[in-house]
């Protein structure tokens, strides 16, 4: 663990990946003590529309709302749905894809037609749908988003658990007796964390993305709690008259997802299994 | 006469900077038309690198080189210094001056375009063929390299080929040009010992047709002695000795040079074979094995599978305590598949496999090819060894680390590396570690599966004393399942040969190995290079292994042996 | 062969489980069904009415009787009746497809023509600045969201050129090619940009493995030029996961792109299902999902039909 951030800080995309997010998390935590310049939902009625300034330095919306405020609540927000979907999706995910390779044959079959049975469905849709029977809301986009991801988690950890049941190391356990629950555990789950790392990473910034489009559509969390979406949603009409209120959170929601996919392909480099072939 | 190529103070060097991790570290080296070089060495001498040199490929794979000249004569008299030349010019050289035939022949063909038309490019690229011509030459150069039904194999993919015919095809490719000079690079390291027999003597027959040089990379000095004018022993970037053949087989001068020459496994057709054979003794067998039947369902029918492949077809045997019976055979054989049935690893269709009832639950252990591959990458030592006592009930605790400290010690490892992980050992080492996790339960019998197969020949010498002096302690028998002839007679009291899943000759180790009663037997031990057999020629045979498909309920004639000898016994061959 | 017979078979099964989960999941919206469909004529309507109405579509039936029967329609192609455009589902699905269908296709025509020169360009350049000019590029592409793009692009129109893309009407391509082409041409670059970043950074990873392989090792020896070595050895064998990510891409995007039919009015898939969903439009969303799954599963299966194409191994078996 240590190791791997070491690498991350060493590698050039990891570092900035790696800032991005430690960033984002620095912000969200100062976001939901409440540190912000303004309060978020006070309604300045004398500064409406402003643009950036030395008070409200990305200026404030049509009822008066500092933005900079609002947008560091909004990134709170979208942290919670991501990490709380990925956290969903990854447990689910990596139990049924574990499963339905180790057991192979038949549950194999059947798991796997139910993960292609949700992946038929456009995530959106599917999103859209369970919004839709649950009400839109965070915890329902933390539920949509992470039941959308789980298949896949369950072939990203398929795959590999496949061919690792055939390594040596797996037979050797055979010859030696070990329980079903040594092998699936230490052998085949300790050497799946490298593929899942990078997953994990990849899937928060689709996470950032998806969040950011159910709130577009007004679907995901509700105002007044501002989110990413909603804000760039709501400042399409008043384009021209206050493009700050477009570019200020389409660079956040930007920036958030560069910061995860940029860890991520820096994992992936690290995690290489050419480079770490060590010997002759 | 000119030298068609000469070699001087050669440095290569890899990485961001090239002169800091020098590979090839000063080596010099001259080259008449028509004359074969060796260059023998093991992992990390440079050899490959020092190969991949002559034609600048080794640039491809992030080497420079950092000094020294390379002088090329080409066919019309002019001289080339490759080290400074660009890819413009390098690329007419490549192809048509030299040729290149490459260790791996499984990888390196491409996979989507037939033979065919890889071959074709070769006379396209190098003697400007296209079209119907191209297909004549395709044509005539794979008759020459004794490809059967040569028209139909240029359609082909390289998948639907064997190894050997693979390598036939890259040397086909090679000689499109008529190259001055072929550089072989493990040419035949990854085939079996009749398919390399015959890739040697191909490339024999093929230098005597041509009168092309070449360079013969190897880590066996034995398979060159009967095919090298000269040798150049490399270790550690340096060639530490270079002479004709002759000099430097009978009268070494550098220690390395001797130790590759004795202290390395060779086959002497039985006169290394061991002498503590426990046979005559007589005693009750720590385990038999009786008509053990593996068959792999293959095809779909409709409702049973329509034919199966049949690995392993009624093997018989047993074992003595502290004694090694090597089971040595070719790919397809089914000594793999042998061993893993014993383990219960594979399933099989019959037989009996009885152990005698010991103190250990788990009587027989196995040792892998792959030591890399047999060790979890994420558990340290301790875990490691700790493994096979936990799956048992026993307890982590204090007298369990003193039996791993003891096995770590018996088997040359030092007692610190407990807490380290499998990738800061060496390729030695780790199988060490694999013997001592094996030792974990106090076995009767361990299942060496090409154990030393994936070593180096210094590292194997060492492994193999370790395990002879393990067995002399322990009582311990082996199954020693190997296709390398040489280490088989280093450690077996007995051998079985195996052919097709089943086996065809088992016995006495002397006796099996100098004096062969079976065909395939006798073409196997033929086919073993051996320092003493330099003046030895192959005759080029095409005989291709025989398909284990059979129909579905297919079962064999029974076996009928007869008696060579006090403990020999050959399987009597089927009338053609 | 056999390979693809598995996959074909397995086909029906899933459209028959995405066929339950949308035919349940839509039942387990709360709130009268009626009510979501007319709105608030539906406070005025007696009891009687409401049961009529209700009879009508069907929906005062056990569920699992509704199931079967809409099963039934669906062998003779008959998807129900929509209850918002009071028309055959089927045949409001099919307004709308070739909408969807020729967007998603010139997606992928950007993302192809873009991102597989672009990415073999980086893949051959490795480390040197064309190479990092070309992953900076395809990071961002990926890392921006469709309504983000969407919503730039309609600011530059707007305010840079004084244009309003036309919404909501559509001219087929049959019809007339350019005004078509016109039409969608901007909501097809915002779709097309993630995609052309997604197909840059996989054609690079993948020529990059390729290029390092013992082959093409092979085929320098042989004196064949750098030309041949990237685009006749190397590219064939880097096509296949290239192939793979556009397949799900297009299948996902034959869905409909809910988020860019929104920001450009378009009367696209996506945004018919969106409402058929805030309007308890049964019918439509069985159908239309329905149709959107089976789209995605066929081409799936083209992809498959793909690998054979491609790749020898796959077509004539092993030894």
């Amino acid at each position: 663990m240590k190791k791997a951030l070491a690498a991350l800080i060493r590698h050039p995309s990891g570092r900035i990946g790696l800032f991005i997010v430690g960033l984002y998390l620095i912000i969200a935590i100062l976001g939901a003590v409440g540190l912000t310049p303004h309060n978020p939902l006070q309604q300045f009625m004398l500064d409406r529309l402003k643009p950036p300034s030395g008070n409200f330095w990305m200026g404030t919306d049509l009822l008066g709302r500092d933005t900079m405020s609002r947008l560091m609540l909004g990134i709170g927000q979208s942290m919670i749905i991501a990490f709380a979907s990925v956290a969903f999706a990854t447990l689910a995910g990596t139990v049924i894809g574990l499963l339905a390779a180790w057991w192979g044959s038949l549950w194999d079959g059947i798991l796997m037609r139910l993960m292609d049975v949700l992946l038929a469905f456009p995530a959106i849709l599917l999103a859209l749908l369970i919004i839709a029977i649950v009400g839109p809301g965070t915890l329902t986009s933390v539920a949509a988003i992470g039941i959308v991801y789980t298949p896949i988690f369950a072939r990203v950890v398929r795959g590999p658990a496949l061919s690792l049941k055939r390594r040596d190391f797996v037979d050797a356990a055979r010859t030696f007796g070990s329980s079903q629950r040594y092998v699936l555990t230490r052998h085949l789950l300790l050497n799946l964390v490298a593929p899942l790392a990078v997953q994990v990473t990849l899937a928060l910034a689709w996470a950032l993305l998806t969040e950011a489009g159910l709130s577009f559509l007004g679907l995901g969390t509700q105002p007044p709690t501002p989110s990413l979406g909603l804000m760039l949603s709501e400042s399409k009409n008043l384009m021209t008259q206050a493009p700050w209120l477009m570019i200020f959170p389409a660079l956040t929601i930007m920036l958030g997802i560069l910061g995860f996919n940029l860890t991520g392909d820096a994992l992936r480099d690290i995690l290489d299994p050419r480079t770490q072939r060590r010997d002759a | 006469m000119t030298k068609l190529l000469s070699v001087h103070d050669l440095r290569v060097g890899f990485g961001r900077d090239p002169k800091a991790n020098e590979v090839v570290k000063g080596v010099s080296f001259d080259l008449d038309p028509g004359q074969t070089l060796a260059i023998v060495g093991e992992s990390g001498s440079g050899k490959s690198v020092t190969a991949l040199s002559v034609n600048r490929l080794v640039d491809f794979g992030g080497g420079r080189i950092t000094g020294g000249s390379i002088l090329l004569q080409r066919a019309d008299g002019t001289s080339l210094d490759v080290t400074k030349a660009d890819e413009k010019a390098l690329r007419p050289v490549r192809g048509r001056d030299i040729g290149m035939i490459f260790q791996e022949p499984m990888t390196s063909l491409n996979p989507v375009h037939t033979i065919g038309a890889q071959i074709e490019e070769a006379f396209r690229l190098n003697r400007d063929l296209t079209g119907a011509a191209a297909r004549q030459a395709a044509l005539e150069v794979l008759d020459r390299v004794r490809i059967p039904d040569a028209k139909a194999r240029l359609a082909y993919y390289p998948h639907q080929l064997s190894g050997g015919m693979r390598q036939r095809i890259m040397i086909a490719m090679a000689l499109a040009s008529s190259p001055r000079l072929l550089i072989a690079d493990e040419p035949t390291t990854a085939l079996d010992v009749t398919v390399q027999a015959q890739i040697m003597a191909l490339l024999a027959e093929l230098r005597a047709e041509t009168g092309m040089a070449m360079i013969f990379i190897t880590h066996d000095i034995g398979l060159v002695a009967g095919i090298a004018d000269t040798i150049m022993v490399m270790q550690q970037g340096v060639a530490v000795e270079q002479n004709d053949t002759g000099a430097v087989l009978d009268h070494p001068r550098h220690d390395y040079t001797r130790h590759l020459l004795q202290a390395v496994p060779h086959f002497s057709a039985g006169k290394a074979a061991r002498e503590d054979g426990k046979r005559a003794g007589g005693g009750e067998p720590v385990v038999r094995v009786e008509d053990l039947v593996v068959r792999f369902p293959v095809g779909k029918g409709l409702f049973a599978p329509k034919a199966a492949v049949h690995a392993v077809d009624g093997v018989s045997f047993d074992l003595l305590p502290g004694e090694t019976l090597g089971i040595v055979g070719e790919s397809g054989s089914g000594k793999s598949t042998t061993a893993r049935a014993i383990l219960d690893l594979v399933s099989r269709q019959r037989g009996q496999i009885a152990a005698k009832a010991g103190q250990s639950k788990r009587p027989i252990q196995m040792v892998f090819q792959d030591p890399f591959a047999s060790l979890n990458p994420r558990l340290n030592v301790e875990a490691l060894l700790a493994e096979p006592a936990i799956a048992n009930g026993q307890r982590k605790d204090g007298a369990l680390r003193q039996r791993m400290r003891f096995l770590l010690d018996r088997v040359g490892l030092p007692e610190d590396a407990l807490e380290r992980f499998p990738h800061q050992f060496s390729g030695g080492q780790r199988q060490r570690l694999c013997i001592a996790r094996a030792l974990m339960l106090n076995p009767d019998v361990v299942v060496l599966d090409e154990a030393v197969s994936a070593l180096d020949v210094s590292v194997q010498a060492k492994v193999l004393d370790l395990l002879i002096d393990l067995q002399q302690e322990f009582g311990l028998a082996y199954l020693f399942i190997s296709h390398d002839m040489a280490v088989v007679e280093r450690i077996s009291h007995r051998i079985a040969v195996m052919f097709a899943g089943q086996i065809v000759e088992i016995g006495d180790a002397r006796a099996v190995l100098s004096d062969p009663q079976h065909s395939y037997t006798k073409r196997l031990i033929a086919a073993v290079p051996a320092v003493e057999r330099r003046n030895q020629h192959f005759a080029v045979d095409v005989t291709q292994v025989p398909s284990l498909v059979r129909p579905a309920g297919y079962e064999p004639p029974p076996a009928r042996w007869r008696e060579a000898g006090a403990d020999h016994r050959v399987r009597l061959e089927a009338v053609p | 062969m056999s390979y693809v017979v598995q996959r074909l078979l397995t086909f029906p099964l899933i459209l028959l489980g995405v066929s339950v989960l949308v035919f349940v999941s839509i039942r387990l919206i709360p709130g009268d069904a009626i009510t979501a469909m007319l709105g608030t004529e539906a406070g005025m309507m007696t009891p009687a009415q409401r049961a009529a109405l209700a009879a009508y579509f069907g929906i005062d039936q056990p569920v699992w009787s509704q199931y079967l029967r809409w099963l039934g329609g669906l062998f003779h192609g008959d998807l129900g009746i929509s209850s918002i455009y009071g028309k055959p589902v089927l045949t409001v699905i099919l307004e709308r497809f070739p909408l969807t269908l020729q967007m998603a296709l010139m997606s992928m025509v950007i993302a192809l023509l873009i991102g597989v020169p672009l990415g073999v360009l980086a893949a051959t350049r490795n480390e040197r600045p064309s190479d990092l000019i070309v992953r900076i590029f395809a990071m961002l592409g990926q890392s921006t969201p469709s309504f983000v793009i969407g919503v730039l692009i309609i600011y530059v129109l707007s305010v840079y050129f004084g244009m309003v893309p036309a919404m909501g009407t559509f001219t087929p391509i049959t019809v007339d090619f350019w005004a078509s082409i016109g039409q969608l041409i901007f909501p097809a670059i915002t779709l097309g940009f993630a995609f052309a970043a997604s197909v840059t950074r996989i054609a690079r990873s993948a020529m990059l493995d390729v290029l390092s392989d013992d082959y093409i090792r092979t085929a320098r020896s042989k004196g064949a030029s750098p030309m041949s070595v990237v685009w006749h050895h190397a590219l064939p064998n880097a096509l296949i996961p290239v192939v793979t990510l556009s397949g799900v891409e297009f299948g996902y995007l034959l869905g409909g792109a809910v988020i860019v039919e929104q920001i450009f009015a378009l009367p696209g898939l996506g945004r018919l299902v969106l409402d058929a969903i805030t309007q308890r439009d049964y019918a439509l969303v069985q159908g239309s999902v329905l149709f959107i799954a089976f789209n995605f599963l066929v081409v799936n299966l083209l992809v498959d039909l793909a690998y054979v194409a491609l790749d020898p191994r796959i077509r004539l078996g092993g030894r």
